[in-house]
């Protein structure tokens, strides 16, 4: 199956210079893949995703690793976003999103029409472009997803949303009003917020999608560092247009263009020693 | 698309701030004279009401019933009507109608026929919100009074709970004996001596049956319970609070139906506007978490709404309350001593209530029906006090 070849991408508005682009990832997701670890945290094989006739994300192949921060960069509308949203099936909001192809989270096919999207969720936690806390108090925003799940005692809730906030590195800023609203807080300390709300339910993998296009700079250093903190424990994907950031903040990237893996690796490789020309032109900035 | 190198070139003249000014006065002073003017109207509307009504208003005009004297005149049967009628409309629209448009809006399918389906059913739903409410008084009348004709007719319904029937039998002096019968529209009970009677306070008694010549016992205890063997029966019923039949009859229950009929259309066209003013980043934070759709609706997608839901919700309850029409074809023009007892009780309102004061001759009626529409505005104002509060509470829970 090589969605590759159907007629209907050939819709696609640039679709004279993506002939060279499409062809080339083929030779070179094998070669990346030989130095990827052996039990990866997602796992996708020719996997494609469209919405309706226009294909987004080409028949891509990659090996995420557990436990590291993957950075997925590249122009817009290069399907970072889709594959972002395809592996916690955000894309079922969409009626006509479909998808082809293998994506696994820890060996649980997730693609399939009897994957239980809720399920899935509860281990993959997502934090949005623009912060979007609930117009509920602080603690009440952390408790959201526990409360979803699971029934415990208020103390043990309490407890609960201490360590979310700690992890986020926002509890001593809020612990003398966890009960006041949570769109009092400023931009930074919402996405913060968002952030401890996904991991008090103990994901195992975060998807986060542009985190720190909303924010001034300072709160994304807070945010990076946030990063650089959580990735001991969890699985850390990010989108991201900011080349500094994923130099900066990520293990492993990934680079995309008009929906095809262009290059996947350390990230100190891709930023150094770039395979693709393609790659270099994009974080040298001489185009997207 | 343009192959000239430079711009064309272009001749302008600067516009006249000054006039530019002089055109945003104009306009401020155009807004505040048409506001002005709506104000004026509904001030002077008030007022003549009020100057007129402010007269009879009183304790026992709200409490009493309606009367030809125009002295003992009240209001009080239409007034429970209308809070009956009202009460039940808002329990039965607001659920429905909310839920409708939580269908509509959040329950998107992602079958395309499923789809269309939706589509359908929301194009209709636009257009019921046109259908003039006389209309819906007389599908109200076929779908709820008479239930098709399919359950019998009102005066002798298939089922019914909560009533006794008698026939009741005056005979010399002020004595009445009431002979149980087994249905409203049964054959008339047959006189037997010792067969089983109630008197008029309950108690039970056996009956005694004489001739038409014989001569009534001197016995008060006998003569309690005599019947002379040709005397004519009336049939009246004795109905309990949880009185209820099938069909419904011109009740409450079926007046309230055709008004939550009046007012879901545009229960369902506020909530689906509510609901979507909610940023779906709300719904995908709560999803992304590992909410269910129900969670989401519950939790995150609802309360965000209850403010827009409540505001559309009581006005269309608001306007159904003080709707004449529909209710004029459901319960007619009867005369109505008492509150209503139960859901299938005969009812007025107040808006008919009105109407039947200020159709009559005398000005002394005209004034009642002035005090009436001051009594019907009291009542509509809460309403929207109500939906004020909910919506502030709403408000400030965030």
């Amino acid at each position: 199956m090589t969605p590759a070849d159907s007629p209907s991408i050939d819709r696609g508005p640039r679709d004279s210079g993506s002939s060279t682009a499409s062809a080339s990832p083929a030779g070179d997701t094998t070669s990346h893949l030989a130095d990827a670890p052996a039990d990866p945290a997602i796992r996708m094989r020719a996997f494609s995703a469209f919405y309706g006739d226009f294909q987004a994300v080409r028949a891509i192949d990659a090996d995420i690793p557990e436990r590291q921060v993957t950075a997925f960069i590249g122009p817009s509308g290069c399907g970072k976003s889709t594959l972002l949203r395809w592996i916690n099936r955000m894309n079922d909001l969409v009626a006509e999103a479909r998808a082809e192809g293998q994506l696994r989270l820890h060996g649980r096919d997730v693609l399939g029409k009897d994957v239980d999207a809720v399920e899935l969720r509860r281990h993959v936690g997502m934090v949005f472009q623009k912060p979007n806390p609930f117009p509920k108090s602080i603690h009440d925003n952390v408790a959201f997803g526990p409360r979803l799940h699971l029934t415990m005692s208020r103390s043990d809730l309490d407890a609960l949303v201490e360590w979310s906030l700690r992890k986020a590195a926002l509890w001593d800023e809020v612990k003398d009003r966890l009960r006041k609203p949570a769109l009092g807080l400023s931009g930074g300390q919402q996405q913060r917020l968002c952030i401890a709300r996904a991991i008090a339910i103990e994901p195992r993998v975060l998807l986060m999608d542009e985190p720190c296009s909303a924010l001034d700079p300072r709160s994304t250093v807070a945010i990076e560092d946030l990063i650089a903190e959580l990735r001991r424990d969890y699985t850390i994907i990010i989108v991201t247009h900011n080349m500094q950031q994923a130099a900066r903040a990520s293990d492993f990237t990934a680079f995309l263009y008009e929906g095809t893996l262009v290059e996947f690796g350390p990230t100190r490789a891709i930023f150094t020693r770039p395979k693709e020309k393609q790659t270099e032109n994009y974080i040298t900035g001489r185009f997207g | 698309m343009n192959d000239e190198p430079h711009p064309p070139r272009i001749r302008y003249a600067p516009r006249s701030l000054a006039r530019r000014r002089r055109i945003d006065r104009l306009f401020v002073g155009v807004c505040v004279a048409t506001s002005a003017a709506s104000i004026a109207v509904l001030v002077a509307l008030l007022a003549a009401i009020v100057a007129q009504g402010y007269a009879q208003l009183n304790w026992r005009f709200i409490r009493s019933a309606p009367s030809p004297s125009i002295e003992e005149a009240g209001v009080w049967p239409a007034l429970m009507g209308t809070i009956w009628v009202g009460a039940i409309c808002a329990a039965l629209a607001l659920p429905t109608g909310v839920g409708t448009a939580i269908l509509l809006e959040e329950y998107r399918p992602r079958r395309r026929w499923l789809r269309r389906l939706l589509g359908f059913i929301q194009l209709n739903i636009g257009n019921l919100a046109g259908v003039p409410s006389v209309v819906y008084g007389i599908l109200g009348l076929t779908a709820f009074v008479n239930l098709f004709g399919l359950f019998g007719s009102p005066a002798s319904p298939s089922w019914e709970i909560g009533a006794r029937h008698f026939d009741q039998y005056l005979t010399e002096g002020d004595r009445v004996v009431l002979v149980p019968v087994a249905a409203r529209d049964a054959p008339d009970a047959a006189l037997v001596p010792g067969a089983v009677a109630f008197t008029p306070q309950g108690r039970r008694v056996d009956l005694n049956v004489i001739g038409p010549r014989d001569r009534l016992p001197r016995d008060e205890d006998l003569l309690e319970r005599t019947v002379r063997s040709d005397s004519d029966g009336g049939r009246i019923s004795r109905e309990a609070w949880y009185h209820f039949r099938v069909p419904l009859g011109r009740g409450v229950l079926a007046g309230a139906l055709t008004l939550a009929l009046v007012t879901l259309p545009i229960v369902i066209i506020a909530s689906q506007e509510a609901l979507r003013a909610v940023p779906s980043s709300l719904r995908e934070g709560a999803l992304g978490l590992g909410a269910t759709r129900w969670q989401v609706v519950w939790n995150v997608t609802l309360p965000a709404a209850v403010p827009g839901i409540m505001t559309g919700s009581i006005l269309a309850i608001s306007r159904a309350v003080g709707e004449a029409a529909p209710i004029l074809i459901i319960a007619g023009i009867v005369y109505i001593s008492t509150a209503p007892r139960h859901l299938v009780d005969d009812f007025s309102v107040l808006p008919l209530q009105i109407y039947n004061w200020a159709q009559r001759p005398q000005p002394g009626f005209h004034a009642l029906a002035a005090s009436g529409i001051v009594v019907l505005l009291v009542i509509l104002l809460s309403f929207n006090a109500v939906a004020i509060f909910i919506r502030a509470r709403a408000q400030n829970s965030r």
